[in-house]
């Protein structure tokens, strides 16, 4: 793809790499490295995913009765809410963007760094504050409004400690927001000679379109966070009804974030699969524009279909057509994305590596997810499942089911590369299939739960919902496990596993031109780029008899 | 590329991972104008709750609009434009090289930006005194709604009932929750120009390299705009009382 020369395959102890290029703790937390800023996240993540995995794990044994015999209702509301809470503002929106993201685009777009290196380190400072100020509230009683934080009862009624967990969204907010402001400003001006918009790989694209929501997206939320700070310090009424305020007005602001914030939770997903469906059927991604345009229109779409959220709420009938007709519209690019990569599986050569197996986990999940999606965009089917199971099973198949598919997909694809060792292919693809397995069980009796009528967020149910619920319970305990043992064998791998060389699985992007791990500014020279994107030679494609 | 990497280098505000300095100025300003459209969406929530709000309690909304002083605000818009004036001027400074000058307006602009504070304050004290602060001892007592009903009858609006205290106090609520942030955004600015004033003297900017003090302009200037919406929105809505049939 372009004229610098990988250097050539040397002891990773020998050569200087961003690893060992300084030691010692403080060389790591006053980094300005995007790489090691990175690996901040990747390990801060992982601690508030095994944290949210945690709730996780009480929600499900709670549910393994019918009686609500484990803990109290009160306990309960109090576990579910941070389950939320952990799992979506501190895992599901930041997963891809701050460890894959931040350690790519610099690399994709042949950059030293990104744009604004302090900016990028104090995101880093800002989210750690948030998780903080979240973990505060739960050590010191918890909170129990669900992670909507929905008004009056978060404002006025709810007695426990939702202002120190809204502060903490709202910090760990603004890390988003200039996480997302140092993607756009870097793919902008700091693209390597060569790299038109249309040579970027899909994985930039996609991130790019998730950066611009954090961006418009955001700062709403925070305001809005601020206003319920205000409402419930000072009792000044803007949302509770007894003052005058209106907490449908609430959900609109809210929503107006949070529907968004699903894209910036699976753009930078697809954006993973585009590299990887790529990469393994050794061919360009099929219609390369119309999955780079799809990421933008799906930001754009996401934009409006907040009220979807709000169908049962109050809002106008007419509203809510007007809502049903744009949330259809957002299946049109997602469908896009998804056509397309079958397409370009069709006569290339697939090979069954992991990250490939991660990437149909995520086309299989997706599309049900995808689907189930279309059921509750209609208006009429939406009033009778909402707040059941079936809309649990909906938004967990596609934000969850998304990004950790293409989140353990992009791990493993780009292991060799951030570690510079290669992974046991065996127990990698034994992770891919028992988290697969694990995560079917788990969520797919819940839409018939829902279907039959369970609400959510109840710690007991009537008896004929146990067989389900025991199964799902039983799918959690072995997705747990799936989750767990990348854990050990990617730990293994950083000390005994083998080398991995520049570029292991013989894939196209600027990233795998330099050394594994790379040196700290990236490239030896900066590359100059006169090929398309996923530029994979026909030799290369195996010939099909007949 | 290498080259003009090399001969960029020896500027001291030259970061190493950009290419040419040009390139790192354009970075930065794309960057600076990304955060403005952030601010612009983040005051975007608060107005709408405004609008909103504003079209469901007409009548209240223009009782509690009556009581604020029209022209304190009124000085502090002129106090703001001002003080936007004088900080172009500091760009404008900087970007020609003339030290002492630069420093004198951003010392203006500072002390401009104080002045409205100061104004602000005065304001808030009187809406204490008056206890029209949302909260237990919010009172808007017959004064006030006597006041309303001789200006809407001047007026010859229909529109003079339907005033609700809870309603008055949501305006009040917005009027401390709008001001109160933008206040905030101008003691944020006040520290900015402060650290400026003070580089500038030491002699950091020059034609060359300054891009801070332009930053700093482009966020002053937002922070005045807004408020050029603010003051029409909170202070002025009265006015329109006669408008509506």
């Amino acid at each position: 793809m372009s004229t610098a020369v990988a250097t050539a395959p040397e002891s990773i102890h020998r050569r200087r790499h961003y690893l060992n290029a300084d030691y010692g703790i403080r060389s790591w937390l006053f980094t300005t490295d995007h790489k090691r800023i990175a690996l901040l996240y990747l390990f801060s993540i992982t601690f508030f995913f095994a944290l949210g995995g945690l709730f996780a794990v009480l929600i499900r044994l709670e549910l393994l009765t019918p009686a609500g015999d484990l803990m109290t209702s009160d306990t309960y509301n109090k576990v579910f809410t941070m389950h939320g809470i952990m799992m979506v503002f501190f895992f599901l929106i930041p997963s891809v963007p701050a460890t894959l993201g931040n350690f790519l685009i610099p690399m994709m777009i042949g950059a030293r760094d990104l744009a604004f290196p302090k900016l990028n380190l104090a995101s880093w400072y800002l989210f750690m504050a948030g998780g903080v100020f979240a973990l505060y509230s739960v050590v010191t009683g918890g909170i129990d409004t669900g992670w909507t934080f929905y008004t009056p009862f978060s404002t006025t009624y709810s007695n426990t400690k939702v202002i120190p967990a809204a502060l903490g969204i709202l910090i760990a907010g603004f890390s988003s927001i200039f996480t997302g402001l140092n993607f756009i400003v870097t793919v902008h001006r700091m693209r390597a000679p060569g790299l038109t918009w249309f040579r970027l790989p899909l994985f930039v694209w996609a991130n790019y379109a998730a950066s611009l929501i954090m961006v418009l997206g955001t700062p709403v939320l925070a305001i809005t966070i601020i206003l319920v700070f205000l409402e419930r310090a000072f009792h000044i009424g803007i949302f509770d009804p007894r003052l005058g305020g209106d907490p449908i007005l609430f959900q609109h602001l809210f929503w107006f974030y949070s529907h968004p914030a699903v894209y910036i939770m699976i753009l930078p997903s697809m954006g993973v699969m585009s590299e990887l469906i790529s990469a393994f059927s050794r061919k360009r991604v099929f219609g390369y524009s119309f999955v780079a345009f799809s990421s933008v229109a799906i930001a754009v779409f996401g934009f409006l279909v907040w009220g979807h959220h709000m169908f049962v709420s109050g809002q106008s009938v007419y509203a809510a057509m007007v809502f049903s007709i744009l949330s259809y519209l957002v299946a049109i690019p997602s469908a896009v994305k998804v056509f397309n990569w079958t397409a370009t599986l069709y006569k290339g050569s697939v090979s069954y590596q992991t990250p490939m197996l991660y990437a149909f986990g995520f086309l299989g999940l997706f599309t049900i997810g995808g689907l189930t999606g279309l059921f509750l965009a209609a208006l009429g089917v939406d009033v009778h499942v909402t707040d059941t199971y079936f809309v649990v099973a909906h938004f967990h198949y596609i934000m969850v089911g998304g990004v950790i598919m293409g989140y353990l997909g992009g791990l493993h694809f780009w292991w060799p590369k951030i570690t510079g060792r290669l992974y046991p292919e065996g127990w990698a693809k034994l992770s891919a299939l028992v988290v697969f397995l694990g995560f079917n069980l788990t969520f797919f009796p819940q839409f018939v739960l829902g279907y039959l009528g369970m609400p959510r967020r109840y710690h007991a149910y009537p008896e004929e919902f146990q067989v389900l619920n025991v199964m799902s319970s039983a799918g959690a305990s072995i997705l747990g496990v799936g989750y767990l043992l990348p854990l050990f064998y990617l730990l293994w791998s950083m000390r005994y596993g083998p080398e991995a060389g520049p570029n292991p699985f013989d894939a196209r992007g600027l990233e795998w031109q330099t050394a594994s791990p790379p040196p700290t500014h990236n490239f030896e020279q900066v590359p100059i780029v006169q090929e398309e994107a996923y530029a994979y030679h026909a030799a290369q494609e195996v010939p099909v008899a007949g | 590329m290498q080259d003009s990497h090399a001969a960029a280098a020896h500027h001291p505000a030259f970061q190493h991972h950009f290419e040419t300095m040009e390139q790192q100025r354009e970075a930065s300003t794309l960057g600076m104008w990304l955060f403005l459209i952030t601010e612009i969406l983040f005051f975007g929530g608060m107005f709408t709750v405004y609008l909103v709000y504003r079209n469901w309690y007409f009548a209240s909304f223009a009782a509690g609009s009556l009581t604020l002083d029209l022209t304190l605000g009124a000085f502090n818009t002129v106090v703001l434009i001002g003080s936007s004036l004088t900080m172009a001027l500091a760009v404008h400074s900087a970007e020609t090289g003339q030290r002492n000058l630069l420093v004198a307006f951003l010392l203006l602009t500072i002390l401009l930006g104080a002045t409205f504070l100061g104004v602000k304050a005065v304001e808030y004290s009187h809406k204490f005194e008056e206890h029209h602060v949302p909260g237990p001892s919010f009172r808007f007592g017959s004064e006030e709604l006597r006041h309303f009903h001789e200006e809407a009858t001047a007026l010859r609006s229909t529109q003079i009932h339907g005033v609700e205290l809870g309603e008055v106090q949501l305006f009040f609520s917005l009027y401390f929750a709008m001001t109160g942030m933008h206040a905030l955004h101008m003691v944020i600015g006040i520290g900015v120009l402060s650290v400026l004033a003070w580089k500038s003297r030491r002699g950091v900017y020059s034609p060359e390299y300054f891009a801070p003090v332009e930053y700093a302009g482009l966020y002053w200037h937002f922070v005045d705009i807004v408020w050029i919406f603010l003051f029409p929105l909170l202070y002025l809505i009265t006015r329109h009382v006669g408008v509506h049939p």
